[in-house]
């Protein structure tokens, strides 16, 4: 398919090997393992393969889309698509030769300074999974920081995130999750003054998954005294507006980085942006990049503090983690270079503006109402007169994707559903948005 | 040779360093332009949300971001530009179509959050995939929601203790993995909360089966081995191996980093593998982006099958479904589907093989592979005798080179405009070159980094400094790594 190999060669090349036949050089794999069939469907040339995904694709519904919920739709610039898509980046491997990888690794030190800056925390390294899995990551460092085993968590804490971290700890027997109650849209301060002691961390999500913003200084204060760690999950999109992690002393900071530039693409890959304190630069997982000399004394970049990783460290390694999403990293940086402080606060402007304005338009309907109060970001929980994934489901018909059902989280909230409108949502898509749910409620 | 070192491709015109883009920056310069809102964000959010000092983000026009990160790819070495004979990492051609029919619109705009009636084309996609690699390794079941190989051996830990739990088997903390093994390996163990026991291969590179069964036994939860081994070696033995873990009660799981080298020729599943992880991004043709995304899908067998992480997608009536209730799942590893533009690229490249196809894979990587060691061993020896499978690995003796090592030759190397091979792993092979030209390179490309191998060789024997000074050609001389730890300089 892709080899070159012209009979020629083999046959050539198998001379200066010094066999007399291939089967020669399979004699290590023994003879009864050698005898599978494989049934597979016909091979497709690349005409027919362009089709058969064309087909595949077509299959997926264009949907007008509120749905959020820790992926977002925003617009992707051109120049973006077009510097990630080249060979240069795309078809290297991980620095491990510096010298002739200098492009990926200045990215990576201008992707752990966009972090540093949107976050205004002191270190990050090169990327995670995604923003779940970064989580984990957080929570793991913050054990071994503090010795503590209790975990405290927000009731709106995305629940695939809460998920993930029972999946993570579950290994671990010691490890206990407190949930704080978020019956108002954000934690309860009494039961998290309670939650909070003896913990390890705090992890407080700005916005959280109903989409509110939290009294960042005041769930700090308190996860400060009761010596827990504050651990921030925030949306990078807000940042250009919002308070960063660090202007509220949280210790690690972490943050789903889809919306700086990257496809929705049913999921990923997206990218796990991490950061923390420079006290905690040791417990960082994952690859980090830093500035050095060369031997004419030129600045120049390089993979660094290694001894923390899997293939020096091995089992006592900070984390496994090994190949990361560079080049969703990459998609992030080039974003943020594109927009810059003032885009970056028109973007969170605009999103703020955008679900602003559809909650208001969905607050004057019949039956609708805002369930929770501001300050939101650019998402927010609307209570529907009935169940609300019947309601997500019939407006499909109409060719809109009206938001997450939150039933499936709490059964207490079955009528309510996660609506999100970014700058991507003009006024007309809004009022589309609202004249559907007006049409469905009442059918 | 000096011809070698005057070929056009290496220098077409010569990059520079670059500044950082902040260094670039210009106060009041703008890229993109975005709608104007009219409203700023005090008029939504009270005075004590509003973020007080603008993010240090550079100020350019998109002009100057296109210039600056086009001139920084061409700092770089890739797959597209230079050969790259890195081992274990599998640097074969990332088919051009499958970056295409990844982004079109139906797949990309998708979100994860929407219902499966209206993702049924990636649904349709990611099943079928499924039942590929079924077929390929002859299991019973894949979960695509790893996101790469360390991510995938993790899911396989947690699905071996889930196994055991469930037979009520809570005495199996241990897990085995062979000193040669990859890194994440052992990493990924402990992150399961396993006790790590290494055993010592045998003088052949292989596992000594005698060894590995004084290591295994009712404490074993599973034994871990790369196969082919790290060092390029088929486990001729992995019958014995596999009989020897299950009569003690352990699983077997197979590192699938080197399934290259078996692919259309040998299916894990006969060797009596229970769980094995595959990367997309070796086999499987989609690109390392640098350092990611990959995707790690995760195959077992059928008693193996209740644990797999949730959500999966079954075909009910012809329609596909995301289904979460496994009673038994592990959970989730992640959020969301899974690396799904990753596992589509995948889909695309294995729908484009026949099983006579997929078999010449495996066999041009086993060719090139012993035609570039049949070139080099006589100045650069292999440790262990015999063919090797698809990568082989060399070393170079400082003894009789001048005081020349490895990381030397590997410099140098860029000099002449081919990427290093992998260099000191595995661990066990002492100054190790760990070879893989992958199927997709042509025997002329094998033949000038051969050449070039054997130019450095001689050069070593003339004028060793030349090399323990290499690189000479690259936009930057020789890094002071030790200096960067020791100061550490991350962040503008």
């Amino acid at each position: 398919m892709y080899t070159p190999h012209t009979d020629k060669d083999r046959e050539e090349m198998l001379k200066a090997i010094g066999v007399s036949s291939f089967e020669e050089l399979l004699r290590q794999i023994p003879q009864e393992l050698r005898k599978s069939k494989f049934n597979l469907p016909p091979a497709l040339t690349e005409p027919e393969l362009a089709a058969h995904a064309a087909e595949l694709a077509a299959k997926n519904s264009r949907l007008l889309n509120f749905a959020g919920g820790g992926a977002y739709e925003h617009y992707i610039p051109a120049a973006v698509r077009a510097l990630v898509s080249r060979g240069e980046f795309v078809t290297a491997y991980t620095p491990y030769q510096a010298e002739a990888s200098q492009g990926t690794l200045q990215a990576i030190y201008e992707y752990q300074s966009t972090v540093c800056a949107l976050f205004e925390m002191d270190a990050s390294n090169a990327s995670l999974y995604d923003g779940a899995t970064a989580l984990a990551e957080a929570v793991n460092a913050a054990l071994r920081i503090t010795g503590k085993t209790k975990v405290v968590l927000p009731q709106a804490l995305n629940p695939q995130y809460k998920r993930t971290l029972q999946t993570y700890f579950a290994p671990n027997r010691a490890v206990s999750f407190a949930e704080v109650s978020c019956k108002t849209g954000v934690l309860d301060a009494a039961a998290l003054e309670t939650a909070a002691q003896d913990a390890a961390c705090v992890v407080l999500a700005n916005p959280n998954y109903f989409g509110c913003l939290e009294d960042a200084d005041e769930v700090s204060r308190i996860a400060k005294a009761a010596g827990a760690l504050l651990v921030a999950v925030v949306n990078p999109a807000s940042l250009g507006a919002v308070r960063a992690p660090g202007s509220y002393n949280a210790d690690i900071a972490v943050a789903e980085g889809q919306p700086l530039g990257l496809a929705l693409g049913y999921g990923g890959p997206y990218l796990g942006m991490f950061a923390c304190k420079k006290e905690h630069l040791r417990h960082i997982p994952g690859r980090i990049c830093g500035i050095t000399k060369d031997l004419d004394g030129k600045r120049a970049f390089v993979l660094t503090l290694q001894a923390r990783e899997q293939h020096i460290r091995r089992e006592k390694a900070a984390s496994n983690i090994c190949s990361n999403e560079a080049l969703c990293a990459l998609t992030a940086t080039v974003y943020c270079a594109l927009l810059g402080p003032a885009g970056m606060r028109e973007l969170a402007e605009l999103n703020l503006e955008a679900a602003h304005s559809a909650a208001d338009k969905i607050a004057a309907l019949k039956g609708f109402k805002i369930k929770f109060g501001k300050p939101y970001f650019n998402e927010f929980v609307v209570e529907c007169p009935g169940d609300a994934a019947q309601l997500r489901d019939a407006l499909l018909q109409d060719g809109i994707l009206a938001g997450i059902p939150l039933g499936d989280m709490d059964s207490s909230l079955k009528n309510c559903l996660l609506v999100c409108a970014t700058e991507t949502k003009t006024p007309a898509c809004l009022d589309a948005l609202a004249a559907a749910l007006r049409k469905h409620a009442n059918a | 040779m000096p011809e070698l070192l005057t070929r056009t491709e290496l220098n077409p015109c010569k990059a520079e360093p670059q500044k950082l883009s902040i260094e670039k920056s210009a106060a009041g310069r703008r890229g993109l332009r975005l709608p104007a809102s009219g409203r700023p964000a005090g008029e939504h959010l009270p005075a004590e949300q509003l973020r007080k000092t603008a993010p240090k983000l550079p100020e350019l026009s998109e002009f100057d971001v296109v210039r600056h990160y086009t001139n920084l790819s061409r700092l770089n070495f890739s797959l597209d530009t230079h050969f790259y004979p890195l081992g274990s990492c599998t640097m074969k051609y990332n088919p051009k179509i499958n970056e295409e029919l990844c982004a079109l619109p139906g797949f990309a705009a998708a979100h994860p959050a929407a219902p499966d009636s209206a993702a049924q084309g990636t649904l349709e996609a990611m099943h079928n995939l499924e039942k590929l690699l079924c077929e390929i390794c002859g299991l019973s079941a894949f979960t695509l929601q790893p996101s790469a190989g360390a991510h995938g051996e993790w899911c396989g830990i947690l699905l071996a203790r889930a196994y055991h739990a469930k037979r009520g088997d809570a005495a199996r903390t241990e897990i085995v993995v062979a000193d040669s093994s990859h890194g994440t390996n052992p990493a990924s163990a402990a992150l399961g909360g396993f006790n790590v026991i290494t055993v010592k291969s045998g003088p052949d590179g292989r596992v000594d089966v005698a060894e590995l069964k004084k290591h295994i036994g009712p404490r074993t939860a599973l034994v871990m081995l790369t196969i082919p081994g790290t060092v390029g070696l088929f486990e001729t033995e992995i019958c014995k191996i596999s009989a020897a873990a299950h009569a003690v009660g352990a699983l077997l799981y197979m590192d699938g980093a080197n399934f290259n080298a078996l692919i259309g020729l040998a299916k894990p599943g006969d060797f009596g593998v229970d769980i094995m992880h595959l990367n997309m991004h070796k086999t499987f043709s989609t690109p390392h982006g640098g350092g990611g995304p990959g995707a790690g899908a995760v195959g077992v067998t059928k008693a193996l099958e209740p644990f797999l992480p949730a959500p999966r997608v079954a075909l009910e009536n012809g329609v596909y479904r995301t289904k979460s209730d496994y009673p038994d799942s592990i959970g989730r590893l992640r959020a969301f589907f899974g690396n799904t533009g990753v596992l589509l690229r995948a889909y695309c490249w294995l729908r484009q093989h026949s099983p006579e196809t997929l078999r010449l894979v495996a066999e041009n990587a086993i060719l090139n592979a012993n035609y570039a060691m049949a070139g080099l061993k006589d100045l650069f020896p292999a440790q262990y005798g015999g063919w090797c499978m698809h990568e082989c690995v060399l070393s170079t003796d400082p003894a009789t080179t001048g005081g020349v090592r490895t990381l030397d030759v590997a410099k140098r190397l860029l000099d002449y405009g081919f990427h290093a091979p992998t260099v000191y792993f595995p661990l066990i092979v002492h100054e190790a070159l760990m070879i893989e030209p992958t199927e997709t390179e042509s025997r002329e490309s094998i033949d000038l980094f051969v050449a070039a191998m054997r130019a450095i060789h001689a050069e070593a024997l003339e004028n060793p400094e030349l090399l323990k000074k290499a690189p000479h050609t690259r936009p930057v001389k020789r890094l002071d790594e030790v200096g960067a730890a020791r100061q550490p300089d991350i962040r503008w």
